[in-house]
């Protein structure tokens, strides 16, 4: 699970360009990692391309943390 | 604008296939070099143009000799939003606003500066690029900041974002007109009293795939010279065969005369003239004997109450096309007949070819340049003057020294309309 985590962050990174060490668990896209609702979107869709799962809109509402994000696509993905 | 408040521009910026900064630029184009080369940076093996005005990069922190790094001027996450053309905008606004010493904090004169850049096409390689992965991979993966990456207002509302500049926002879309039209646009909000600074410009990137097929399939641009691109961009020479792409951008700092005095601002020169026409002919081609752009020139001249002969210096719009010279010509020809002994006219987009929405901006600051450092900008390449191309001084070849005080800056766009600026020392 720990690559799951590892790739997460990468992409937070990346898309938000933030430090790493900001990307904890706990971390709130918005309010602690300065994206904005489009970045929001953005990168749902890029855990949906790096992980090849389907984030309905629906679930994407509930991916508010990095943690979110990490444990919505451990349930999710097949690997 | 003499019966309305006076405008004048106080600060500078640009970005051109000469590099980054005005006096990078100015001393480029002074000494004769040109900005066109081969394009290497997508494929063009199967393009019948295959040249462009290339704005050179680097990623070095401190570029050297004018290349452009754009993460100096947006941070590489923010730059995956837009189209290359905004960061253009951003980098000649951020040097045009760094000059202008403008850099107000309250209330009142956030409100009273506003922003108001064009840009020929936009976002046209994000909107290429991104049809093509909706074709592959469906709408899903479209991008949430494709839209504001294309739109063409983005330059002018992320000027205002990044430095809080909340008076009028807005923008010009003319095709190769849009930089002069922003500029005597942006100028007639400050006379009017509706902002006394107004950041005003054109940005254009479409130097990709797409543009360069689309504007070889309309027939406008050169192609006999893909192996001597320093040569291509010939205007009014004998040997000419349409014009040249080129990107970048360019930005000027536009302020209320005594708003100008009263902080003690370096003034470049007045925006004294600006008129405005339609060919109403055809949406490619200008209009017989360029009528629109010597009825846009007549404008100009009403609106500064001059008369012809008070014109020093016109940077034409020369673009290099067939017909589009030969039709500028006989324009300026008719307005300026009894004068023509003492005029001098040329374009800089033979050095740095077509520069589209931004093309306009540019050629105001190097016309403003002209008039600070009595030098007339050269016509490259012109070795065999046209037929009809003949009874001007159109500084062929090398610049020359010549004190000018009121100069005349030309752009017509295709769709038939017509600009022109007219700028004076002051």
């Amino acid at each position: 699970m720990s690559d799951i985590a590892d790739r997460v962050k990468k992409i937070v990174v990346e898309h938000l360009g933030v430090e790493e060490d900001k990307v904890a668990e706990g971390a709130s896209f918005i309010d602690d990692l300065g994206a904005d609702s489009l970045d929001t979107v953005e990168l749902v869709m890029a855990f949906e391309e790096e992980f090849s799962i389907e984030i309905s809109d629906e679930a994407a509402k509930d991916i508010q943390t990095v943690g979110d994000a990490v444990s919505f696509i451990k349930d999710n993905a097949d690997e | 604008m003499s019966d309305l408040r006076r405008v004048v521009i106080t600060g500078m910026g640009m970005v051109s296939p000469l590099g980054v900064g005005v006096e990078h630029n100015w001393n480029a184009i002074a000494n004769g070099k040109s900005g066109i080369k081969k394009i290497e940076h997508f494929e063009v093996s199967d393009i019948k143009s295959q040249i462009a005005g290339v704005v050179p990069t680097t990623k070095d922190e401190t570029p050297t000799d004018g290349a452009f790094n754009a993460d100096l001027y947006m941070l590489p996450k923010d730059q995956r939003k837009v189209g290359i053309f905004i960061v253009y905008g951003m980098a000649a606004s951020q040097e045009a606003v760094e000059d202008s010493g403008w850099a107000p904090t309250d209330d009142e004169s956030l409100e009273r500066t506003g922003v108001l850049i064009g840009s020929g096409i936009g976002g046209l390689d994000e909107i290429y690029k991104t049809s093509l992965l909706m074709n592959e991979r469906g709408p899903r993966r479209v991008s949430p900041f494709f839209v504001p990456a294309c739109l063409i207002n983005l330059i002018s509302g992320h000027v205002s974002i990044r430095y809080g500049f909340k008076g009028p926002n807005h923008s010009v879309v003319t095709a190769c007109a849009t930089g002069t039209h922003a500029i005597g646009d942006a100028a007639r909000l400050i006379a009017l009293d509706d902002a006394d600074v107004m950041v005003a410009g054109g940005a254009e990137g479409a130097v990709c795939r797409l543009g360069v097929a689309g504007f070889s399939a309309a027939r406008a641009l050169s192609t006999h010279y893909n192996d001597t691109p320093d040569i291509a961009s010939r205007p009014w020479d004998e040997g000419r065969d349409g014009f040249i792409m080129g990107e970048g951008a360019g930005a000027v700092v536009l302020e209320e005369y005594e708003h100008a005095k009263a902080r003690g601002a370096k003034i470049y020169g007045e925006i004294i003239g600006y008129g405005l026409s339609g060919d109403a002919y055809h949406i490619t081609s200008p209009a017989e004997n360029g009528d629109g752009g010597y009825r846009a020139m007549k404008a100009a001249l009403k609106r500064a109450k001059l008369n012809p002969e008070n014109i020093d210096y016109i940077n034409a719009h020369g673009t290099s096309t067939i017909t589009g010279d030969a039709m500028e010509f006989a324009a300026v020809k008719r307005m300026f007949d009894g004068s023509l002994d003492s005029l001098s006219m040329s374009s800089t987009k033979s050095a740095i070819g077509h520069l589209l929405g931004a093309a306009g901006a540019v050629e105001a600051i190097y016309s403003t340049k002209a008039i600070q450092t009595g030098i007339l900008p050269p016509t490259l390449n012109l070795e065999n003057l046209s037929e009809n191309c003949q009874g001007i001084d159109l500084v062929p070849k090398v610049a020359k020294e010549k004190s000018v005080t009121t100069v005349m800056s030309n752009s017509f766009g295709f769709g038939g309309t017509n600009a022109s600026l007219i700028i004076r020392a002051i």
